[in-house]
């Protein structure tokens, strides 16, 4: 289970996050919602310990993750698979090279049967994004963080992406935080939906609780996002049409 | 009681401009003093900072001997060239065998190549280094639970401590020798005279000055690149600023490090 309890975080003068709460229980996956900029990826990054909160406390698996000791927090991410927004695949290494240093060194010795000698810069968008996810369960995660898996594909690669994040929480039953700006990927791929607006959690619920919600912060986001969505088929009707 | 309250909020801004830079330096003494306590630790995971260490070393001595040498051979050539338009009718022509040599190995062999590799290494490890950061790989390491400590900066600076006293060495070998010819071209220099000056004023504290300064400089070549890479923001932008920030303070600390390490050993008084 993740719990975040009441966190805070300011870089400088800017208040990214500002007593944030939210519960993922085990084997559930919430999505975590909001325009850019408004700390999603930072919130992300406090779960596995790459950055610290100001105040406030994040438990993973009982564990108090900013208080742990280095060689507790490298166990613990053992346990915590993560796939960056722009993939962060090793670039002086093979796609094959890339996945093994998400094994441990015992499986290691097990699993030497990789064939995928491409460099990452050979690879299309897609391909980097399934090799990051590729990366991140090699060392059989139980909780699974993506930081927003689908920003700056097409369509029908986004789809499949989604695709593979249902069929990781199905067939691997990992508990997972999807960190993203889109909201029809984010209502199929989660059972629960988290809205950061303004450095604070404003709406936390099913899909057709958010829908359904009366906040005024919600129904903005929803109507900047159908906005967005009617931009963007404009967009690919123009191009098709020239 | 307008006039009082104008001054103090001078002081105040004054104050607060002042507080601004100091608070940037001792923030990088103390990161830097963690990455060096990072580094000490590190070194019990030997296997996993060896083997890419031996792949750093082979990277970068292969790719910086020709350049070492080039400015090695030219600096001996022109202290020849230079020593007999300053000595030739006035001292014994064996002089030139001892400032040729002299002059080689304890200042113009270990500096130079330090300078050059401050450039070609320094800024390539805040530039890959920076990089990285920018791109989160560094992040990405460490949520697969690895150490960026072992996997990336103890290869590059056990590389680089390995490898630039070597290189050193050969700049040494090379100065001399292209020195030695060119005088014996340009003022029929023997070289039984040659070797007559350079025995007679070398010491063998000369050759371990040498060596000492080039281990202090490949550690300033190594370190400073590597903590400002790692710490790089913002960036494209971040990445250019990281190197060429790099290659500076690494230029100035091999300077400093040249004239406090002449004063430390060589007891000039």
């Amino acid at each position: 289970m993740i719990e975040l309890q009441n966190i805070s975080k300011r870089f400088l003068d800017n208040v990214v996050l500002d007593g944030v709460s939210l519960d993922v229980q085990d084997g559930e996956t919430v999505a975590l919602l909001g325009p850019s900029g408004v700390g999603k990826s930072v919130t992300l990054k406090m779960i596995n310990g790459l950055l610290k909160p100001d105040s406030g406390d994040v438990i993973v698996d009982g564990l108090h993750v900013p208080r742990l000791k280095r060689e507790e927090l490298q166990r613990l991410r053992s346990r915590i698979g993560y796939v960056f927004q722009y993939g962060a695949l090793f670039d002086s290494d093979t796609v094959a090279e890339n996945i093994r240093l998400g094994i441990t060194d015992e499986q290691q010795h097990r699993d030497e049967a990789y064939c995928a000698e491409k460099y990452p810069a050979e690879l299309s968008g897609g391909m980097k994004k399934r090799v990051g996810i590729a990366r991140a369960i090699a060392g059989k995660p139980k909780y699974l963080l993506y930081d927003e898996p689908t920003s700056g594909l097409d369509p029908v690669n986004a789809d499949v992406i989604d695709g593979l994040i249902e069929r990781l929480r199905d067939e691997l039953g990992v508990t997972s935080v999807v960190v993203s700006h889109d909201v029809r990927g984010s209502f199929r791929v989660a059972d629960r939906v988290a809205l950061l607006w303004q450095a604070k959690i404003r709406a936390v619920g099913t899909a057709e609780e958010i829908l359904a919600s009366r906040d005024s912060a919600v129904q903005q986001f929803l109507e900047r996002d159908l906005e967005m969505s009617l931009i963007q088929a404009e967009g690919s009707r123009g191009e098709h049409g020239a | 009681m307008a006039a009082v309250a104008g001054a103090l909020d001078l002081v105040r801004q004054v104050g607060r401009l002042g507080r601004r830079p100091a608070q940037h330096v001792l923030g990088n003494v103390g990161r830097f003093t963690y990455l060096l306590i990072d580094l000490a630790r590190g070194l019990a995971e030997w296997r996993v900072y060896v083997p890419r260490t031996f792949a750093q070393a082979t990277n970068i001595g292969y790719g910086s001997l020709f350049i070492v040498l080039l400015v090695a051979g030219f600096a001996g050539a022109v202290t020849s060239l230079q020593t007999g338009y300053q000595f030739t009718g006035t001292l014994p022509l064996y002089y030139a065998g001892a400032v040729i040599s002299e002059s080689m190995i304890l200042e113009l062999g270990p500096v130079l190549t330090a300078l050059i590799l401050a450039g070609r290494i320094g800024a390539r490890y805040a530039a890959e280094l920076g990089t990285m950061r920018v791109t989160e790989q560094i992040d990405a390491l460490e949520s697969l639970g690895r150490s960026p400590i072992t996997h990336l900066l103890l290869p590059r600076v056990i590389a680089g401590i390995m490898v630039i006293p070597a290189l050193t060495m050969f700049a040494d070998a090379t100065g001399i020798t292209v020195g030695y010819l060119t005088a014996k071209g340009s003022l029929g220099l023997t070289y039984a005279d040659f070797e007559y000056g350079a025995r007679y004023f070398f010491r063998p504290l000369d050759l371990w000055y040498s060596l000492i300064k080039s281990y202090c400089f490949a550690g300033a070549v190594t370190l400073i690149p590597c903590y400002i890479g790692y710490n790089t923001q913002q960036g494209a932008e971040g990445v250019g600023r990281a190197t060429t920030t790099a290659v500076v303070s690494a230029s100035v600390s091999i300077l400093l490090l040249d004239a406090v390490i002449t004063k430390l050993l060589l007891g000039v008084k």
